[in-house]
């Protein structure tokens, strides 16, 4: 199919990309890497966008420590992600994530902010961010603002993102001492999305587990992070099971991806205590 | 004139060598020119409004919306295009009993699958026609769906097309021996029952046609991706009743096929129709969603089967209930009988029992069409036989490559006819299995899976052997009524330079065609390969034939192409004879020189030959012959297939937590008779392995009960992918026919035929301990569990 844009300009800056969506009477729609917007519109699933193509926003990219955060510009390639050695220091999780995204093609173009933007509830980085407690930050027409992961995803392809809003950047909190990271995940084939998918972070305060394509969007397994606490890995497993809400699909149903998220589980918290993470 | 095979060194022995592919260069520097590329004054573009039901009643047509789009030329219904364009009824007077209603290029009055071209819009550009298509308002009152395979024949189910009477398009029953009382007596009777899914081809290169109507010249000219330039030539003259002559089918590159384009769609019927009415050229290329809705779909089958042993292994009988449904027309002109008839051919193939019964049911029901997929009914019948037959080895506590050995039939028992009437001329199955064996070190391998099942790692072996079936002759279609050659030919000429044409009538679609024809004719004459050049796919230029299909083109396009060259070498030799006052028995054609055969002194370039005869044709004696072009056609006559044979093996390991399968390792070896070139023949194999091993793991066409396609793009239909893919070893053991001078078979399918059922023992090799097996492919993560008793909901 060939895709029906409504049209197409290309912003400056961040100001003049909100004045751009603002000017769209509705109709505006952030182009970022275009991974997963160019292939909706080729498949006529987005129409008479007007595209407000953000991507040579220089001061949205880049990964930075400031005030005691990691700051990830929304527009950090998954290919940068990869290899920023800020991000491997701060948070490996993302590093992990980015081996199992799709090919070299897309990482190459998709971009960190578009992720959490698109909110697929099979993608890693949200869950990756919802794991690691971070807070995402919008800017519109009436300033900045920031929302904590927890309160960002709301369901499939819906995030917190209000009409004529853009997302800046990602803030992380810097790694403690001892922190360890695992992403774990189960797909059909390489690069494919997870049938299911786990983000496992252990701190001195204890473990923060989220999952992700096991329901509308990722989810922070607080019962299982309760039990995880105590120690109880069994129980963990068992609280994870009954905390997620699974998909039935074409390639798995929700019982299995119940079962294998338990699976999931008991593999990553192998990978915690052999230090392989 | 004979070549000796036998001796490498003899001259120009380019035969049996890897020779680069002359189309390679242009291809990979994107010089190719596929149906897309080409582009012509006035072309305008047609989009399909395609149904949105499985089944439904067509009303009223709103089109003047639609008509209003800028760049929209017209809109056609079906009822407009039925005007210009008869029906086809798909069945094969050979195929007893097929029935199939009429088939329309655009429904009329009533659509039978999701994806059915219902009406057309034509504007100057693929946007506007899209644009104008989600414009038009079809009135559609929905009818209830047939779905189910094994109730399309309850009398509660609704029937799909009242005049056929029933749901049944087709049914055979063949039986041999005396089977009931075969299993009555055995020491062991196993049973299964196993599925194949519904695949489809995902050719890289979609669907495409261009077809131009010159009013002027009362031709039509149709550059189309098909496999089959001849058969659509006869097909457009016929449905759009022009003179066979006056339409000309131009098949340049072709982006694969695997079977898929070698059927007659009504999309690009309907294309044709719209091109003679509206006297311009009219683009068609199908998009990936299209594909998915409209390709032909295969491979939807259900089988019951069982198998009798007596205590030494030896196989005493096999009984087969095959099932399949073909989506509610019969595909013309091949039938989609052909598929399950190819079950009931090639069940228990390779093995030398007496009792077979075998039957399969062919329904209609309101899906996609099905017909002929690379390998047709093979990877079924091969999944069925060998999964059978590992059962059984399990049973008695027999291994399974020892009951193979068993029951295979000897090498040197030839000419042989199977239980299923299938006439062998020379096999190798033993010979394979050896070499199998050394290049697995199977018992190496049995060795590793114990010690690695000691540490909670579950692995498995499969085994497959095969049989495939190539080089057909009439006996395939042409006997059943279709206009589809089973004979081919070949025009090879020697231009002044020296340099040689070769015209032949079987298709390149990516899989080395014209390499293969251009090394056998450089070996004929006696030239450089470089010095030939190679054109295939025009009806108006090539000798007729029948194009790519049932791994075809070496065996016979390639005989006929050695003998047109051996031909056109006699020629050039008479008209050297008389230019050297010698002997023409005396001299030879290497590298492009005439030469003294006994000593290879060279006697003259082949450019000067050319210069004389074609310039100073005054000075040679009058009345010798000096036709540098020869053609010669050929058919094979003792055999109605020659059939090939193999065996494959892989090794995998499956997670028993979460049901995942880790390839790692592939073997194949085969019998295609002879090799003309290693490489190509090796990546026909790999590549037919990993279509395959996507049919084993990976592939599945997904329909909910209302006929409604649930997985159309490549993120949800997973075709196997490179990363996933095992190595693969490759062996050969050559038995040539002896039907033809090269002695070719074909190697396009072997690899497809035998894998999945490798994969399938495998696992269940794998599996057997717990006690679990699985015979519903694709075997998923989650099916694996299933069988595992680990997911109880
Ligand atoms: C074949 C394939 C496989 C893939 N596999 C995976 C996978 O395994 N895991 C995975 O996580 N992803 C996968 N992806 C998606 C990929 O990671 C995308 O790049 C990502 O989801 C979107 O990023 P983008 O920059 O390309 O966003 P775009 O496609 O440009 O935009 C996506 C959406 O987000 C909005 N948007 C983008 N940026 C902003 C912003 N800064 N502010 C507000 N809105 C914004 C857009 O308006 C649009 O609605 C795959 C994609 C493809 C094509």
């Amino acid at each position: 199919m060939k895709a029906l844009a409504g049209g197409y300009a290309r912003a400056k800056d961040v100001a003049h990309a909100l004045d751009l969506l603002a000017a769209a009477d509705g109709m505006g729609r952030v182009l970022a890497g275009g991974q997963s917007l160019i292939a909706a519109m080729n498949m006529r699933l987005s129409t008479g966008d007007m595209l407000v193509d953000i991507s040579r926003i220089e001061a949205l990219r880049g990964v930075t420590v400031e005030g005691g955060t990691l700051r990830i510009g929304a527009l950090t390639r998954h290919v940068d992600i990869g290899t920023d050695p800020l991000v491997a220091e701060h948070a490996p999780l993302l590093v992990q994530a980015v081996h199992h995204i799709a090919h070299a093609a897309i990482r190459n173009r998709g971009t960190i902010g578009g992720s959490l933007a698109h909110a697929d509830p099979a993608a890693e980085f949200p869950a990756c961010v919802l794991a690691l407690g971070g807070t995402i930050h919008l800017q519109g027409p009436d300033g900045m603002r920031a929302v904590a992961a927890e309160d960002f995803f709301v369901d499939v392809f819906e995030t917190a993102i209000a009409e004529g809003e853009i997302l800046t950047a990602i803030t992380l909190p810097l790694i403690e001492p001892g922190e360890r990271h695992v992403l774990i995940e189960t797909a059909r084939r390489s690069g494919d999305y997870a049938l299911a998918g786990l983000c496992l972070v252990k701190r001195a305060a204890g473990h923060r587990l989220s999952a992700f394509s096991v329901g509308p969007r990722p989810i922070l397994a607080v019962a299982a992070m309760e039990r995880l606490d105590a120690g109880d890995a069994a129980g963990a497993v068992q609280a994870l099971r009954n905390e997620i809400d699974p998909p039935s699909d074409t390639q798995a149903s929700a019982a299995y991806r119940r079962h294998l998220a338990g699976v999931l589980l008991t593999r990553a918290l192998q990978d915690l205590t052999g230090e392989t993470a | 004139m004979t070549i000796s095979f036998g001796n490498p060194d003899r001259p120009n022995s380019y035969i049996g060598k890897t020779v680069p592919r002359p189309n390679a260069p242009r291809l990979v520097q994107g010089r190719g020119k596929y149906v897309d590329d080409i582009v012509l004054p006035r072309m305008a573009h047609v989009v399909f409004v395609r149904s949105p039901h499985a089944h439904a009643r067509i009303g009223a047509i709103e089109t003047a919306e639609a008509q209003g789009v800028k760049g929209v030329l017209r809109i056609f219904t079906g009822a407009e295009i039925a005007e210009v364009c008869t029906p086809w009824v798909a069945v094969l007077a050979h195929l007893k009993g097929l029935k199939s209603p009429p088939q329309h290029a655009l429904a009329v009055d009533r659509t039978c699958w999701v994806g059915e071209p219902v009406a057309a819009v034509v504007a100057t550009s693929r946007a506007a026609a899209e644009e104008a298509a989600a414009l038009v308002d079809v009135d559609y009152t929905p009818l209830p769906a047939v779905t189910d395979m094994m109730t399309a024949l309850d009398a509660a189910t609704p029937v799909l097309h009242p005049d056929m009477g029933d749901n049944l398009a087709f049914r055979r029953l063949h039986e041999e021996g005396d089977v009931d009382a075969a299993f009555a007596s055995a020491h062991k009777v196993v049973e299964a029952r196993f599925k194949t899914a519904r695949h489809t081809g995902v050719t890289l290169e979609p669907r495409s046609i261009l077809v131009d109507w010159n009013p002027a010249e009362g031709q039509m000219t149709a550059w189309h991706a098909t496999q089959a330039p001849h058969m659509m030539q006869t097909v457009f003259a016929k449905h759009l009743d022009l003179p066979e002559g006056r339409v000309r089918v131009i098949c340049d590159d072709v982006g694969g096929s695997y079977g898929i384009k070698v059927h007659v769609y009504p999309d690009e019927v309907a294309t044709a129709a719209i091109a003679r009415i509206m006297a311009r050229p009219v683009k068609f290329v199908a998009d990936r969603l299209e594909s998915f809705t409209t390709d032909i779909h295969a491979r939807d089958h259900e089988i019951g089967g069982r198998i009798a042993v007596d205590a030494d292994g030896k196989i005493l009988a096999m009984d087969i209930d095959d099932w399949t449904a073909i989506g509610a027309y019969s595909v013309y002109p091949r039938t989609s009988a052909i598929e399950g008839n190819q079950v009931v051919n090639l069940c228990g193939g390779p093995y030398d029992f007496a009792h077979y019964r075998a039957q399969t049911s062919v329904v209609f029901q309101n899906k996609t069409p099905t017909c002929q997929y690379r390998a047709v009914g093979h990877p079924i019948a091969v999944a069925v036989t060998e999964g059978l037959v590992d059962m059984a080895a399990a049973a008695i506590g027999m291994d399974p490559v020892e009951i193979r050995r068993r029951n295979m039939y000897a090498d040197d028992a030839y000419p042989v006819t199977s239980p299923a009437k299938m006439r062998f001329e020379g096999l190798s199955h033993h010979a394979s299995m050896d070499k199998l064996m050394a290049l697995m070190d199977y018992e190496g391998l049995r060795a590793e899976q114990a010690a690695l099942r000691e540490k909670g790692i579950h692995r498995g072996i499969g085994i497959a052997s095969f049989i495939e079936l190539t080089n057909p002759s009439p006996f395939m279609y042409g006997i059943g009524g279709a206009r589809i050659s089973a004979q081919d030919g070949c025009t090879v000429r020697m231009d002044p330079d020296g340099s040689i044409v070769a015209l032949s009538g079987v298709t390149e679609q990516g899989q080395g065609t014209e390499a293969m024809l251009a090394q056998i004719v450089a070996e004929g004459v006696g030239v450089p390969p470089a010095r030939v050049r190679v054109i295939t796919g025009d009806t108006q230029v090539t000798p007729y034939g029948g194009g790519t299909w049932a791994s075809r083109g070496a065996g016979i396009g390639g005989e006929a192409a050695l003998q047109s060259a051996l031909a056109l070498k006699a020629s050039i030799l008479e008209v050297a004879g008389a230019m050297l006052q010698a002997p023409s028995e005396a001299l030879d054609i290497r590298d492009g020189q005439v030469v003294d055969t006994a000593t290879g002194e060279a006697r003259m370039p082949l450019e000067e030959l050319g210069r004389i005869v074609y310039f100073r044709g005054d000075t040679l004696p009058k009345g010798l012959p000096r036709e540098l072009v020869q053609t010669r056609h050929f058919i094979t006559s003792d055999y109605p297939f020659a059939f090939t044979n193999g065996v494959q093996a892989s090794y995998l390991e499956v997670d028993t937590d979460t049901g995942e399968v880790k390839l790692l390792k592939h073997w194949c070896v085969e019998d295609c008779g002879r090799i003309i070139n290693p490489q190509l023949v090796d990546e026909q194999i790999r590549g037919g392995i990993v279509q395959g091993l996507g049919g084993a793991l990976y592939e599945e066409i997904h329909y909910d009960a209302d006929g409604q396609l649930l997985n159309g793009s490549m993120a949800d239909y997973l075709v196997p992918m490179a990363a996933e893919m095992p190595d693969m070893i490759v062996g050969h053991v050559e038995t040539p026919t002896m039907e033809s001078a090269l002695g070719a078979k074909g190697a396009g399918e072997a690899g497809t035929a035998g894998a999945p059922a490798a994969v399938m023992n495998a696992i269940n090799d794998a599996l057997r301990p717990m006690g679990a097996q699985v015979t519903a492919m694709p075997f998923t993560p989650e099916r694996i569990l299933r069988a595992m008793g680990q997911i109880e909901d």
